[in-house]
């Protein structure tokens, strides 16, 4: 798996990443100069990460058809 | 002469007994089972109801096909509700069946219990079949009632515990006719719409008659079909339906699908701030260790053999170049000691010193006499004092 931009990884494989950067790391066998390239890499995964979790407010849409039988989404006001 | 009695026509005489027997028997319930069990195209439905003495034509027309309510077939016992009536092409009369059911134990239970057996011997409720949920759907499609506290139920419990995330409702009508086809073309729907990670197909309790849609064999297959994984929410926890069994994942009520269906925010914030943490810690261990590798190896005797080394051919120099200024100056001060020594005793032969203490020294020519043996009579001499020169002749 290589390191993507994080605002376009799911938040799946931001956590995924940060998983497999916290394993290679915990291990040990990872050379200094790549180490450091990886712990800043988790940084701003984490930070992304926790970014999402805290600010991100529920979405809701009404999915309907239009009248060729298209898809809409209708914003609908949390109830 | 008697007068034959005057001739019906056939039609004649079915119209007749079609009136007299439509209208003595509007309204019957038999008992019976079923044979030659036939779904003609058209949608009507014909079969042979029959016991050990007698049998009786059956038909159920395609608009009361839904009064069918379970998978039927031959064997099976029913009890059923119609009404008698003449077909007159072929002067057969049979029943038109309005309402059928099984006979003995509840009928849609045993509808239940035969879709049931039928579906797991299709592999439809195995588990290899069961599609992993993904751990952090972002959109969630949920099909269920626009009426009613569900929606509003399980919204609640997804912004409480993760909110990140974006949820496509379909509504669809949950209960009576239409239900199950609705629910059916909501699943096909949220299957083509994309971008789904998981879907809720669910309600809230009710009579097993309420529930029905979800024992509904399409609406079975449609779960099973589905690409997106389906999390079944149907009535109460001791409601199980077949599309619990069909589904992904059965959740006990619409509350708890949408428990199941994303992770506690919270947990997964702690877990993120874990990552973070044990990444600062093992690098701040790594670089501390490294600092104290780097310590350690300038202290190590093999990475200090040079300087030692050097050290020691320059403390052994050091030690030479003192070894080497003291034997000199020893050899000086000898050298110094002995010159003075002979100097000493060159001095002491200085003549002119033993001249001052009274002795003469005979000279001819430049030459000293040293014996008396060399002087002859008239030989002229010189002799010498300390303070000066006086010329002699030999007597």
């Amino acid at each position: 798996m290589t390191s993507k931009n994080p605002q376009k990884q799911t938040f799946e494989e931001s956590l995924l990443r940060l998983e497999e950067l916290v394993t290679k790391l915990e291990q040990g066998e990872v050379p200094l100069e790549d180490s450091i390239k990886m712990y800043e890499e988790g940084l701003t995964l984490s930070k992304a990460c926790i970014t999402k979790l805290t600010q991100a407010e529920l979405k809701l849409k009404k999915l309907s058809k239009d009248i060729d039988g298209n898809f809409q989404f209708l914003d609908q006001e949390a109830e | 002469m008697t007068l034959e009695p005057l001739a019906l026509t056939v039609t004649e005489i079915t119209r007749r007994i079609k009136h007299s027997l439509e209208s003595s028997f509007t309204s019957l319930v038999i008992q019976g089972e079923i044979s030659n069990f036939k779904r003609h195209t058209s949608g009507h439905i014909y079969f042979t109801l029959k016991d050990e003495g007698a049998q009786l034509s059956a038909v159920v027309w395609r608009s009361r096909a839904h009064a069918l309510t379970f998978q039927a077939e031959d064997g099976m016992k029913v009890v059923i509700t119609g009404r008698l009536t003449l077909y007159e092409v072929r002067g057969a009369y049979q029943i038109e069946v309005s309402s059928i059911r099984l006979a003995g134990i509840g009928e849609l239970q045993v509808a239940f219990e035969y879709l049931k057996r039928k579906l797991a011997a299709e592999g439809l409720f195995d588990p290899e079949h069961k599609k992993p949920l993904p751990y952090y759907p972002e959109r969630i499609g949920i099909i269920t009632s626009p009426t009613g506290a569900v929606l509003h139920d399980m919204l609640n419990i997804l912004r409480r515990r993760f909110p990140a995330i974006e949820v496509i409702f379909r509504p669809a009508t949950m209960q009576g006719a239409g239900a199950a086809n609705d629910i059916v073309n909501g699943i096909d729907d949220l299957n083509r719409v994309g971008g789904i990670d998981v879907m809720i197909v669910g309600r809230g309790g009710g009579s097993i008659e309420d529930l029905w849609a979800f024992n509904d064999e399409r609406v079975a297959r449609a779960i099973f079909n589905s690409e997106v994984p389906v999390v079944s929410a149907v009535g109460h926890e001791i409601d199980f339906t077949i599309a619990d069994f069909v589904a992904d994942l059965r959740a006990p009520t619409p509350s708890a699908a949408a428990e199941l269906v994303v992770r506690d925010r919270n947990a997964v914030l702690a877990n993120v701030r874990d990552y973070w943490y044990t990444i600062h810690e093992t690098m701040t261990t790594m670089l501390i260790h490294r600092k104290k590798h780097v310590r350690h190896l300038l202290q190590t005797y093999s990475f200090n053999k040079p300087i030692d080394l050097l050290r020691q051919y320059s403390q052994r120099v050091d030690e030479l170049d003192r070894g080497l200024s003291s034997a000199m100056s020893h050899r000086l001060a000898l050298l110094h000691s002995s010159s003075q020594s002979l100097h000493h005793r060159i001095a002491a032969l200085d003549p002119a010193l033993v001249l001052k203490r009274g002795y003469t020294m005979v000279l001819r020519g430049n030459e000293v006499v040293g014996s008396a043996t060399e002087l002859d009579t008239g030989d002229k001499i010189e002799i010498k004092f300390s303070d000066g020169v006086v010329p002699s002749k030999i007597l």
